[in-house]
């Protein structure tokens, strides 16, 4: 049944051709994403499925991230990519400066069918990371018990990295400065909110190795540079599951973020995009990702859909939910690129 | 113009003995001489246009475009014109009138409608931070129309706070010095002058000196490391400087990325260069060479030292060494004679070889990204940030008209010194 299917597929795209002329290049989706364990994982969790299944061919890109590229092809004209992954307050800015078009959620799914803040105006969400504490039990004999524990160089001395970013760094250093996760950007929003953060950023800046790649933090700690890094749960997850590396996670007071794709403005293929933004967000497909890298579903019905054995791995599973923060993502879109100056002055000095 | 007419001239160049002939031909004869010069030289033009007008479409005119964004953005000046009107009359103190609020509440719905209220709100935010979600809940409440707009305008807050009108008001004018000053940690007060951003804020300045540092640091490690390196790869029997010129050049033919890659295998705490210092007992333990000022040093220096020692040895090869034997026959001790005779000579290409360092390590890029800690940023990857992830191309573009009048002015002060046409280029 299955072949006879395919068959036909194939028998449909070589007419096509062959009619069309062109018609290879109208069934190409050009999807940018950040490369790395997760562009693999929806390699087999997504693309390959979904060519499979409708004969489009998807053209894989990589890039960092960052959106320059992005506005850099809308402000040309020239849009070699139909889709690309973004995180979520890159969403923000990118729909702000006109460059990600905006979302016809008709086309794709309900959007209250997503978990809150996952469906943006300009970005659907894909999964959900944690923003985690991992370190190398052969290296610290003590377990830290929360991320906060970074702060704490008296119990756990040696370097410690974090991402060279102003986002979950101020988040943190409240908290472990004592205030409630729940008032953590209501506080930060005020100068002095921000002097207190940075004040407590202080304390351990001497023995901090900064991160920009998610794919550092591994590195980081394999090379034994530091004694414990910050880091995106699946790429340590990752290294530990597929290069048996010996490390542990700390969930608790993790920060919750959703990885996003988006339409950039001017894209060539907006219906090709929308085909395979509606393919993936339904609940079973979206939950297969977690059987390839530990980030979890955003789809409100997927979570039956989650293999059984990747479940307890995800950031959000009920084991780790119990003391955690959703990152703000207005609250960045705000005061994103004043704190990261403010940040870098801090850093240069 | 002239008694001679030019086609009666054969050539001026192949009859170089006007000299002569009476003063009034002789200064026609110039004349035609330098419009036949004039006519050659516009050939030679003619055969290098098609390269002048590439460099001028690939090169020229998108630098200039792109750094035209450190003073003009017409962002907020195109999105408000109505305001822009209302605030012709206000004094730059207090609040502006009634008339203004409602100018700017017409402008805010007017950007709604064409869909450009979020470029205006980021745009605003990049000078007021915090005024993004204010723009936004301003135009969402005035699209609901519950409320005359004044009434939503004087609920806000925002619109009545003390900084708010006169960033309006400076972004209402299209041409800004705002990026520029902000580059130099500057900005204007409230009583109209120029003064420095608060200390938590400036940055620029103490990015820029330390890029100055770190290039003047790496250009004195290649001329000391370079220096010997030339006189010896230039005294020594031909076969042997051959193999010597391609081990220097082996790494320059290598991608600097995997240079640099190389580095942070050796440097790392853990790496060759750390095992081999404590197996010699030179260090107790193991030192932080990555992400240091030290390692980018290094892993910089290695990467410039042909770029400083080949105009070196370019020039050295050219010195007869019977030169220095007849200083030491005069009676010259060997530090004199290589002070006096040998140095004078190769210092054109020193010159050469460091300024091209000095200007090439102005503009480092990865290795500060990838071996730099976060106290060794240079300024090329602020300007890297301000362009990929803040989007703030028009801060990005004033920080890189700062570095190229600087690199610019410093290539005056060398080629003054020195004379452009000494300068010896490998």
């Amino acid at each position: 049944m299955k072949i006879t299917k395919a068959r036909l597929f194939a028998f449909a795209a070589a007419t096509a051709f062959i009619t069309m002329g062109n018609a290879a290049f109208a069934d190409e989706l050009s999807i940018m994403a950040s490369g790395g364990a997760w562009q693999d994982a929806q390699r087999k969790a997504w693309f390959e499925p979904f060519s499979k299944e409708t004969g489009i061919k998807i053209v894989e890109q990589e890039y960092l991230g960052d959106l320059g590229k992005v506005k850099a092809m809308v402000d040309t004209g020239n849009v070699p990519i139909d889709l690309v992954t973004v995180e979520t307050a890159t969403v923000l800015q990118g729909c702000d400066a006109g460059i990600l078009e905006r979302l016809d959620y008709s086309k794709i799914a309900p959007r209250e069918k997503f978990i809150e803040g996952s469906a943006l105006d300009c970005g659907v969400g894909l999964d959900a990371y944690g923003d985690v504490l991992a370190y190398d039990p052969n290296v610290l004999k003590e377990a830290p018990a929360s991320v906060l524990d970074i702060f704490d160089t008296t119990k756990f001395p040696g370097k410690r990295a974090m991402r060279k970013f102003p986002a979950q760094n101020l988040e943190w250093a409240l908290m472990a400065d004592g205030v409630a996760a729940a008032d953590v950007y209501e506080v930060l929003a005020t100068p002095e909110g921000v002097n207190r953060a940075f004040k407590k950023l202080d304390t351990i800046k001497q023995d901090i190795v900064w991160w920009d790649a998610g794919a550092q933090p591994p590195q980081l700690l394999a090379s034994k540079e530091v004694v414990m890094t910050t880091a995106w749960n699946g790429r340590i997850q990752n290294a530990i599951d597929k290069d048996g590396a010996p490390f542990k996670i700390v969930w608790n007071n993790q920060i919750l973020e959703y990885d996003m794709i988006a339409i950039p403005k001017g894209a060539k293929n907006p219906d090709l995009a929308y085909k395979y933004l509606a393919y993936i967000s339904q609940p079973e497909i979206n939950a297969k990702l977690a059987s390839y890298i530990t980030y979890g579903p955003v789809r409100i019905d997927a979570a039956s859909f989650v293999a059984p054995d990747a479940l307890p791995k995800l950031p959000n599973a009920p084991d780790h939910m119990t003391a955690y923060l959703v990152a703000d993502t207005e609250f960045w879109g705000d005061y994103g690129e004043d704190l990261v100056k403010r940040f870098n002055a801090w850093l240069a000095q | 113009m002239s008694a001679l007419e030019p086609t009666k001239l054969v050539r001026p160049r192949a009859s170089r003995d006007w000299s002569a002939a009476d003063p009034g031909t002789a200064k026609s004869v110039a004349a035609a001489l330098r419009r036949a010069d004039f006519g050659d030289r516009l050939r030679s033009l003619a055969l290098a246009a098609p390269l002048l007008v590439l460099l001028a479409l690939s090169f020229g005119i998108p630098i200039v475009l792109l750094l035209s964004r450190a003073v003009y953005d017409p962002t907020i000046a195109d999105a408000l014109p109505q305001t822009s009107q209302a605030l012709r009359g206000w004094n730059g103190t207090g609040l502006p009138d009634d008339a203004a609020f409602l100018a700017l509440a017409a402008d805010l719905r007017s950007n709604q409608a064409k869909g450009t209220a979020y470029e205006l709100a980021k745009s605003l935010n990049a000078r007021l931070p915090g005024a993004r979600s204010q723009v936004l809940k301003t135009v969402r409440q005035l699209e609901a129309a519950d409320r005359p707009p004044l009434e939503v305008m004087k609920a806000v807050p925002f619109w009545s706070a003390p900084g708010t009108w006169p960033v309006i008001e400076s972004g209402t004018h299209s041409v800004t010095s705002f990026y520029l000053l902000s580059a130099l940690d500057l900005r204007w007060n409230a009583d109209g002058g120029i003064e420095r951003v608060p200390p938590e804020q400036a940055i620029f300045v103490q990015v820029f000196m330390r890029t100055f540092f770190v290039a003047a640091a790496v250009t004195l490690a290649t001329l000391i490391l370079g220096f010997p390196l030339a006189y010896l790869i230039a005294s020594v029997p031909k076969g042997l400087a051959a193999i010597l010129i391609v081990a220097v050049l082996l790494p320059f033919w290598t991608s600097i990325l995997v240079r640099t890659a190389a580095w942070t295998v050796l440097l790392q705490k853990f790496g060759l260069v750390n095992d081999l210092l404590l197996w010699l007992g030179v260090a107790d333990d193991r030192l932080d060479l990555m992400y240091s000022r030290i390692g980018l040093i290094i892993a910089m220096t290695h990467i410039q030292l042909p770029f400083t020692l080949l105009p070196i040895y370019s020039v050295m090869r050219t010195i007869q060494p019977s030169q220095m034997k007849a200083a030491y026959s005069l009676g010259a001790k060997p530090f004199t004679a290589f002070r006096r005779v040998y140095l004078p000579q190769v210092f054109p290409g020193v010159m050469a070889g460091c300024l091209l360092t000095f200007i090439l390590c102005l503009g480092y890029y990865i290795t500060p990204a990838l071996i730099g800690g976060a106290s060794d940023q240079l300024i090329s990857n602020f300007i890297a940030s301000y362009v990929n992830v803040e989007l703030n191309w028009e801060m990005a573009a004033a920080l890189s008209f700062i570095l190229l009048v600087f690199t610019l002015a410093l290539f005056g002060i060398f080629a003054r010194i020195l004379g452009l046409d000494r300068l010896k280029l490998v």
